[in-house]
């Protein structure tokens, strides 16, 4: 005979505003084996968890129902709690009467029939459990560290740092990132590269990283704390381990005038580059798509043999004055990708954002006139080691601008665009740009159009009145409708909403402040590793204010851009919590699965596999008996426990523990043999 | 000034609902950027900018908008509802201050330009077409400058055979019953 | 090749019959026959939509009724009258709209109320502008092959204005900020058409008739800059652009102390002219400004 005890929680009013709580605690008094029915102002407090825990003790009981919020919020709290109190943690339901009764029924009429429906229910499930007992399960001591931005880095480090070796895996051909991109950084003005480089180096001398750049993700397989990824690492037609970096081929290679991805259309470059002279690693890769002995190589291959001989067609690649230059010899226009299968106990996603492409806001003539730029040209051309020296310069005639418009919110904050959240960085980096643009030349005018000026960090506001009050920016009030070339400079339409009129500003160059955006592959990478993302493709977090680092999947954490807008300190920090949390999981050598998983009766199973065919996680195994019976084994790391294939199986011979076909009849039973059905409207 | 009394809230307030059931525009979405006044080829000859019209909508002040010279300056080229980022028809809002303003019968801030459309109407009501020479004409009497645009303009085009001495006629007076049953409803 | 009621609406029939005249000279060219609609009757223009909303909606519905019982599509090259037209069928999907409309109409023609404007199984007007009629590949390729004397060494620049391209849920135009199928209609008859930025900025419209004012600074806007690109001349496919620009330049010189020499032509009498047609053929002559 079970000893159930009941715990009805008032929740403060959330429950007890719109449910009797005494009538629910009297009518489970008199339920067969409820021994001990109370109920509490706050049951997962502290003294709540007292009441349950002597409950337990003096009146024996073996198993407990918490009628409360959702288990989602407290089933860890009371589960330990019962534990404490020499329980199985497992011998536990919770009947949730608030997020699915008293917070949706406000008439108490109504509520208290329905939540003393709800507990007696649960009641009559817990008759049908039996402790259960979580497996170990081992962790493999590795991170996998996705995106070698600065929060990508700084994961990195910090894992490391803690003696745990990591693989930072980068899919261009050198981290850095977006950081590595800009010129100076908000709000103290630092070089960005200045502060950024060292820590690059740090990761590429760190004994316990392992650097994998022009490499990607290509499958990730496992659960928690036993992750295998396939990583692809693309051929870079360099030996990175003969090339020393000294850069003769760069020098030589004839094929140039390319568009240099790193200068976002700035720049150019030449087949065999570096994206950036600090590059790390500093060994360059050749672009087979421009490269003349790469492409002659590519085609030879679609050669077919000679008809007489058979034999393949020779294949001496054209050009190659690369490989002839080269000290080392490590050109190898025939080195081949790789494919590196990897364990790994936890993984960091922070592959970083991408920028709004403002060719759609046809009114802004991006694309059409070219000294309307971007804000991240802009950035290229003030850093010195950009396609201009760091000379500001307008793409047209090169000449130094005068008069420099500033849009803010391009592609934020705009239904239109299907992007109606705001970037988060813009405000602080256009005033950036109106303090730099100044710097260059004393002589510049800077203005600014705005709709709201976002400057909450520490020292943010007070950067953008230094902009204003010490470098001269206009900020203009009002969104820009339309920019028009006439004669030698562009002509921009806005209104100043602050003086109501509307206003016309003659520029020599605008540059247009675009939002950020999750990047193309964005939604790619995160079914590959199967945690969530919103509409736009930003990932989403397992909460938002609680847990901002986590995935919704176990062993996954996430950090930076990925996630959504947010600053350089924002994305250390974030990087430095999710290596925390990486260091927590791997501390031990093995981990607790769930417990609450499917168990296959491998007896009666038949060999149908339909488990198999249903499982969204891949969980089951085929194994051999010893009589030779091929039977479906469910592999309990990666077990969720959703109980389709326990619902699926013919044979009925899977059972989910937690939820076995007893205790879910057992409370349908208990809804349906009540004297009163309630009808809820 | 503006004054807002405790028990009138402004949020749904009569004006913004019933612009918003005769336009579809959802003004209170307008988050006051100016885009569409930036945009508006006329809003420097206007009184109330059109942003600011969305803003006397959104608090309710009806005097405001429709006393204003813009709701009739506006020439209904629609740049700013193609442009507006939270997809508000501008032009169709003051298309519906319009007909507000003409049905409280209030008088309008630009006579002439509502004297011309009621001469350009009275062209098709009684003709079924417009009779152009007409309808200058009665626009020129209307605003007392009987000769206004007739040497530089109309003559010249009278010496280049376009303008219709004889105006046409059509419909042979369904088009006035139009009139008669739309002004019934 | 095609045929479609023709909806000429009052300016082409008044102070734009050059419009008119160019385009049935050009249609016959391409094989295009025009059946002018029956006993139409005015669209409302600007006139009607601002002063009232039924009004707006029954004019134009009227016509397309007319439209719909000739079982072709319907070409509007005014702007406006197109414009209209559209717009009232998109409103029309309304249905108490439409019940009210319907029931205006039918009284004044003096049919039972409730009879449906056009029967349940067929498809509403298809309703063409100049540009869409014209403009497609099939069409222009049909102008191209029609060009006797391509118009070398015209520099031209193509005023759009606010109609052609809006609202682009209306119009569907092939580009609202820098649509280029006139440009493309242009550069078939072999004359230079340059890019300018104010190709849908709009010209003032009907304000022509009580704030001149306004419409001579647009103008003068407008002119300058199609001047400052290098244009010989503007085309356009809207009469109130046209009359705007055209009847109005001197003024607009006098006012602003200008001295603007562009004509205006109409898409259709420049491909008329490169079809071999002379300009008198065209009633060239009827323009303002030569």
């Amino acid at each position: 005979m079970a000893r159930i005890g009941v715990f009805v929680c008032r929740c403060g009013s959330n429950i007890g505003a719109t449910v009797d709580v005494k009538k629910v605690v009297e009518a489970l008094g008199q339920t067969p084996d409820v021994v001990f029915a109370t109920d509490y102002m706050f049951m997962c407090s502290e003294p709540g968890q007292t009441l349950i825990q002597d409950a337990i003790r003096d009146h024996n009981l073996d198993r407990v129902v918490v009628a409360a919020c959702s288990p989602t919020m407290h089933f860890r709290t009371f589960s330990s709690a019962i534990q404490r109190a020499g329980l199985n943690p497992y011998m536990l339901e919770m009947a949730n009467i608030r997020e699915q009764c008293s917070w949706v029924h406000p008439d108490k009429a109504v509520g208290t029939p329905k939540a003393t429906d709800i507990v007696r229910m649960a009641a009559a499930k817990t008759r049908w459990f039996e402790p259960l007992y979580p497996r170990e399960i081992g962790v493999t001591r590795r991170a996998l560290v996705i995106g070698g931005g600065v929060a990508g880095i700084q994961a990195a480090l910090d894992i490391a740092n803690a003696g745990v070796p990591v693989v930072l895996v980068e899919r261009s051909p050198s981290i850095g990132g977006r950081m590595a991109q800009l010129d100076k950084t908000f709000p103290t003005l630092d070089c960005s590269g200045c502060i950024l480089t060292p820590r690059m180096t740090e990761v590429s001398q760190h004994p316990n990283i392992t650097l994998r750049t022009w490499s990607e993700v290509a499958t990730v397989r496992g659960f928690v704390g036993n992750f295998e990824v396939d990583i692809l690492q693309k051929p870079r037609y360099i030996d990175e381990s003969k090339c020393t970096g000294c850069g003769e081929c760069l020098t030589r290679c004839p094929w140039k005038g390319f568009p240099l991805e790193f200068d976002e259309g700035l720049g150019t470059r030449s087949a065999v580059y570096r994206p950036f002279p600090q590059a790390v690693p500093n060994k360059p890769v050749i672009d087979p798509e421009t490269c003349m002995a790469l492409k002659s190589i590519a085609e030879d291959a679609d050669r077919l043999p000679d008809p007489l001989t058979g034999a393949a067609p020779k294949r001496k690649p054209k050009c190659g004055l690369c490989q002839k230059t080269c000290p080392r010899e490590a050109v190898d226009f025939f080195q081949q990708p790789k494919i590196m299968t990897e364990k790994f106990g936890a993984v960091v996603l922070a592959n970083g954002f991408r920028l709004f492409d403002p060719t759609v806001y046809g009114e802004y003539g991006y694309g059409r006139y070219p000294d309307v730029i971007t804000s991240i040209q802009m950035e290229r051309l003030m850093n010195a080691a950009g396609p201009t020296g760091g000379e500001i310069r307008r793409p047209s005639d090169g000449k130094h601008p005068r008069s420099v418009v500033f849009l803010a919110c391009v592609g934020s904050r705009d239904e239109h665009v299907g992007r109606p959240y705001c970037s988060k960085i813009c405000c602080m980096y256009t005033a950036k740009h109106a303090i730099m643009l100044k710097e260059h030349d004393p002589h510049v005018q800077t203005y600014v159009f705005y709709m709201d000026v976002r400057a909450g960090g520490k020292g943010y506001d007070e950067f953008v009145r230094r902009a204003q009050e010490e470098y001269g920016a206009c900020y203009i009030r009002g969104r820009v409708s339309k920019i028009y070339p006439d004669g030698d400079h562009l002509v921009v339409m806005g209104e100043d909403t602050l003086m109501g009129m509307p206003v016309q500003v003659e520029a020599d160059m605008v540059v247009l402040a675009t939002g950020v955006q999750p990047q193309a592959d964005a939604g790619d990478m995160a079914r590959k590793l199967g945690i969530s993302y919103d509409g736009y493709g930003f990932i989403n977090e397992s909460h938002p204010k609680l847990n901002p680092v986590e995935s919704n999947t176990a062993g996954i954490f996430v950090a930076g851009m990925t996630i959504g807008p947010k600053d350089i300190p924002e994305s250390v920090s974030q990087a430095s919590a999710a290596a925390a949390k990486v260091l927590g999981l791997l501390s031990q050598p093995t981990m607790l699965g769930e417990a609450m998983i499917s168990a296959v009766s491998q007896a009666r199973c038949t060999g149908c596999f339909t488990c198999e065919q249903v499982c969204a996680y891949n969980a089951v195994e085929r194994v051999t008996l010893r009589d030779g019976r091929q039977v479906a084994q469910i592999n309990e790391g990666l077990c969720k426990g959703c109980g389709v294939c326990a619902t699926a199986c013919p044979g009925k011979v899977i059972n989910l523990r937690g939820f076995s076909d007893q205790a879910l009849l057992a409370q349908m039973n208990a809804l349906f043999t009540l004297p009163e059905v309630v009808a809820v409207d | 000034m503006l004054t807002f009394k405790a028990d009138q809230p402004v949020a749904g307030n009569a004006l913004l609902r019933a612009i918003q059931e005769q336009s579809g525009a959802r003004v209170q979405d307008c988050y006051q950027c100016g885009k569409c006044t930036a945009g508006c080829p006329v809003s420097s000859f206007m009184d109330l900018m059109p942003r600011q019209v969305m803003r006397a909508v959104q608090l309710g002040q009806a005097d405001l908008a429709l006393h204003s010279s813009t709701i009739w300056l506006c020439a209904s080229c629609e740049t700013c509802s193609a442009r507006c980022p939270m997809e508000i028809d501008v032009a169709g809002v003051m298309d519906a201050l319009r007909h507000l303003a003409l049905a409280r019968g209030i008088q309008p801030a630009e006579k002439n330009v509502v004297l011309a459309h009621r001469v350009f109407l009275e062209s098709i009501k009684r003709l079924g077409r417009v009779y152009e020479v007409g309808v200058v004409a009665g626009l020129n009497l209307g605003t007392l400058h009987p000769f206004a645009n007739v040497v530089d303009v109309g003559l010249p085009m009278f010496l280049r055979g376009k303008l219709n001495i004889i105006p046409e006629r059509a419909t042979r007076g369904e088009v006035k019953r139009i009139f008669v049953n739309v002004k019934g409803t | 090749m095609y045929t479609y009621s023709y909806f000429p609406g009052c300016s082409l029939h008044g102070t734009a019959k050059e419009y008119d005249h160019s385009l049935r000279l050009v249609a016959g060219k391409l094989g295009v026959e025009l059946q002018e609609l029956e006993d139409w009757s005015c669209c409302g223009a600007t006139a009607a939509h601002s002063t009232d909303e039924l009004l707006a909606l029954a004019l134009p519905a009227r016509n397309l009724r007319l439209a719909a019982m000739t079982g072709r599509p319907l070409l509007a090259p005014c702007v406006m009258c197109f414009n209209r037209m559209r717009v009232t069928q998109h409103q029309l999907e309304n249905p108490a709209r439409r019940q009210a409309v319907e029931a205006i109409l039918a009284e004044a023609a003096g049919r039972p109320v409730g009879e449906p404007a056009t029967a349940p199984s067929q498809p509403p007007v298809e309703v063409l502008g100049l540009l869409q009629a014209f403009g497609n590949d099939e069409m222009l390729a049909a102008i191209e092959a029609a060009v006797t004397r391509p118009l070398k060494g015209l520099k031209a620049v193509c005023y759009y204005g606010c109609l052609s391209v809006r609202p682009p849920e209306i119009v569907h135009p092939d580009s609202l900020e820098n649509p280029q199928v006139m440009d493309r209609l242009i550069a078939k008859l072999g004359a230079e058409v340059l890019d300018w930025p104010f190709k849908t900025e709009c010209c003032g419209g009907s304000l022509a008739l009580a704030r001149i004012d306004i419409v001579l600074a647009l103008g003068r806007r407008l002119l300058s800059m199609a001047r400052s690109v290098g244009a010989d001349c503007v085309v356009t496919a809207c009469p109130m652009c046209h009359s705007n620009l055209d009847t109005r330049q001197k003024q607009i010189n006098a006012k602003f102390g200008e001295s603007f020499k562009l004509p205006i032509y109409y898409v259709t009498e420049l491909m008329g002219l490169a079809f071999g047609y002379s300009a008198s053929d065209l009633w060239l002559n009827k323009h303002l400004t030569a």
